[in-house]
């Protein structure tokens, strides 16, 4: 009987620290699935945001660094400026990349730095505990909005697909998700194709990955796939935004 | 090599390139800006990396991730921006990542004034950003020595895997004077395939290499901070560095200045010889480390009455000098910190009064 399911190499075998129904695990895997398909794990260095994901090099068998809350675009460019044969990505949550980042982020792209990132948008502070982030939805209770996100006052989520693809320096933004098999697919696809633009040294690359935290929601993983689909997805269209053709 | 005039930030620029590193990442402020204009042009000539950042928090991160992945690189800014890069600076220590920070500090503080000061001491050299970390602080006093310096720095910072900072002052930045650049200070980045992130591939391994500064174990942050304790106790021992003035006079008082300040004092030393009162110096070229015992021994000799903390900051250093004399001998601070820097005349008058 052949194989049917194998562990990628980038991938190693400690158990991650994620709650059940995380989505992180799937974008992991994803990610290392493309780096082991386009055979550069030799020369991959992978950047750990703060949040959620902060242990991420324990889960990738390649280089990592760890980079402070928001900066990690920052630390790709400079990895990125003094080795350009590495293959560079950020790996970076909402509170990350939308919040405390958003300038590292913009200018980074804008610079058209031939990294990757992949951005887990789960619409909340996760690591802290369910904090509102800038993308969290109108009306959404978190710690920090118990009563619903008042938009009055704390503005509408931001889009960050669509405000980096705003941005004349050519790119590839895309938004993916990985709550259901058939998004996946597509999701594998994305990231293996920002990956590659990286590879032949075209252009900045992002991934938004739209995202679930039952824990911090409040939900079962299954009621959390529902609300992220039929609360998070329309908002939050799939699709790709810019591509550097 | 023969000597050249050069203004003393183009001449931080050059010595960096003289000394073997290629990778210069920067955002503008006064008094140092020359610097990032010199390169712009002469990283991309010698075959390096120039990039102006966003900011000084994207620049101290683009530090940490070159330096992260094993590369030679500094950058120069003053003291807000060095603020901001404090928390970088923090998190490089942290990860025992070598790098190089030159600050040509201004008045602070806040936005302070863009004339010279030396009122980053504390920042410098105690911390200026969070948890337990030392930075390696060089203090030039002349364009000369802040090339010198500069070019030390690069193999320091290896040595101990830890940043290293020159603390100027915005009159070493801007003032011209002959300088040289020499040839022996030249040095080659050591190899780093141990702990940089440098791509398995790159040293033939299939082990992964990690920098970070998170350690969530008690046990083990404990032992990271044990290390770094190790490294900052043997610059203690191995890197002190001080510059002595007419120690061997007959001294009633003992000054300890710095960087341009120390330039007045010597003037202050030689005037006052002549009118037949004998002052001696130490001249830290160190901060940290700072020559403690050099200071006590000087401080302690008989006929000795009264030390002198002279700084362009309102009494930082003092607080160091006080700690090393241990009570032995009345320490009095003297300075100013809005740009002027005092003169030889306000300083002899201060000495005379007290002795
Ligand atoms: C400078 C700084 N500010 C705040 C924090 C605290 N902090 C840790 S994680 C986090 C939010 C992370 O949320 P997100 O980026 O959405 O990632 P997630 O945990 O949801 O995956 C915050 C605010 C920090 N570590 N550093
Ligand atoms: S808190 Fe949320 S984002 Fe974090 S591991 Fe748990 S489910 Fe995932």
């Amino acid at each position: 009987m052949g194989k049917i399911f194998t562990k990628p190499e980038a991938l190693s075998d400690n158990h991650t620290h994620y709650c059940p129904g995380c989505t992180h695990g799937v974008i992991h895997r994803l990610v290392a699935e493309a780096i082991d398909e386009l055979g550069i794990k030799g020369r991959t260095v992978g950047i750990a945001p703060v949040g959620c994901a902060v242990l991420a090099y324990n889960y990738f068998t390649f280089d990592f660094q760890e980079a402070a809350h928001g900066r990690a675009p920052a630390m790709a460019t400079g990895i990125k400026r003094v080795r350009p044969d590495l293959i560079v990505f950020t790996y970076q949550g909402d509170g990350d990349l939308a919040s405390i980042g958003m300038g590292e982020i913009i200018h980074a792209a804008n610079r058209g730095e031939k990294f990757t990132t992949i951005f887990v948008n789960n619409a909340v502070y996760g690591m802290t505990g369910g904090q509102m982030a800038p993308t969290t939805m109108p009306n959404q209770r978190t710690t920090t909005s118990p009563l619903g996100r008042n938009v009055e006052d704390t503005g509408m989520p931001i889009k960050m697909a669509e405000l980096l693809s705003a941005l004349q320096t050519p790119g590839y933004i895309t938004r993916q998700t990985v709550i259901k098999p058939k998004y996946i697919v597509k999701a594998k696809k994305a990231i293996k194709q920002a990956f590659t633009y990286q590879v032949e040294r075209r252009c900045f690359s992002l991934v938004e990955v739209v995202s679930t935290c039952p824990t911090n929601w409040g939900m079962t993983p299954l009621d959390a796939i529902d609300w992220a689909e039929n609360t998070l997805l329309p908002y939050y269209p799939l699709g790709e935004y810019k591509t550097p053709e | 090599m023969a000597k050249v005039l050069m203004k003393g930030n183009e001449a931080i620029g050059e010595a960096a390139i003289r000394a073997g590193c290629l990778n210069y990442f920067a955002y503008p402020i006064t008094p140092q800006s020359e610097v990032a204009e010199y390169l712009s042009k002469r990283m991309p000539e010698a075959g390096g990396v120039f990039l102006q950042g966003e900011s000084e928090v994207a620049v101290g991160y683009m530090i940490f991730g070159a330096a992260g992945a094993g590369a030679r690189v500094f950058t120069t800014s003053s003291s807000p921006g060095v603020s901001l890069m404090s928390e970088a600076i923090s998190y490089i220590a942290g990860a025992q990542c070598p790098a190089v920070f030159v600050n040509i500090i201004r008045g602070g503080p806040g936005l302070g004034g863009i004339l010279p000061s030396q009122a980053d001491y504390f920042q410098a050299t105690k911390g200026g950003g969070h948890g337990d970390y030392r930075l390696l602080v060089m203090a030039p006093a002349s364009v000369q020595e802040a090339v010198e310096m500069v070019m030390k720095a690069f193999p320091l910072a290896e040595k101990y895997r830890n940043p290293v900072m020159i603390l100027g002052d915005g009159l070493i930045g801007q003032m011209m004077e002959p300088v040289e650049f020499p040839d022996g200070l030249r040095s080659e980045p050591t190899n780093k395939d141990d702990w940089a992130t440098n791509g398995m591939d790159s040293r033939n391994s299939d082990k992964q290499n990690l920098v970070k500064s998170l350690f969530l174990d008690p046990k083990a942050l404990n032992d990271n901070n044990l290390a770094l304790k190790a490294k900052y106790d043997r610059m203690k021992i191995e890197e002190v560095r001080y510059e002595p003035y007419n120690l061997d006079s007959p001294y009633q008082a003992l000054i300890v200045s710095y960087g341009t300040m120390s330039r007045v004092c010597r003037t202050v030393i030689d005037n006052l010889k002549s009118e037949g009162i004998e002052v001696a110096m130490i001249r830290p070229q160190t901060l940290f480390p700072f020559p403690e015992k050099a200071i006590h021994d000087a401080a302690d000799v008989d006929g000795c009455k009264i030390v002198f903390s002279i700084e362009m900051s309102m009494g930082q250093m003092v607080e160091d000098v006080e700690r090393c004399i241990k009570g032995k001998r009345p320490v009095e601070w003297y300075g100013k910190c809005g740009g002027d820097v005092p003169t030889p005349e306000e300083i002899m008058e201060i000495i005379k009064e007290r002795l």
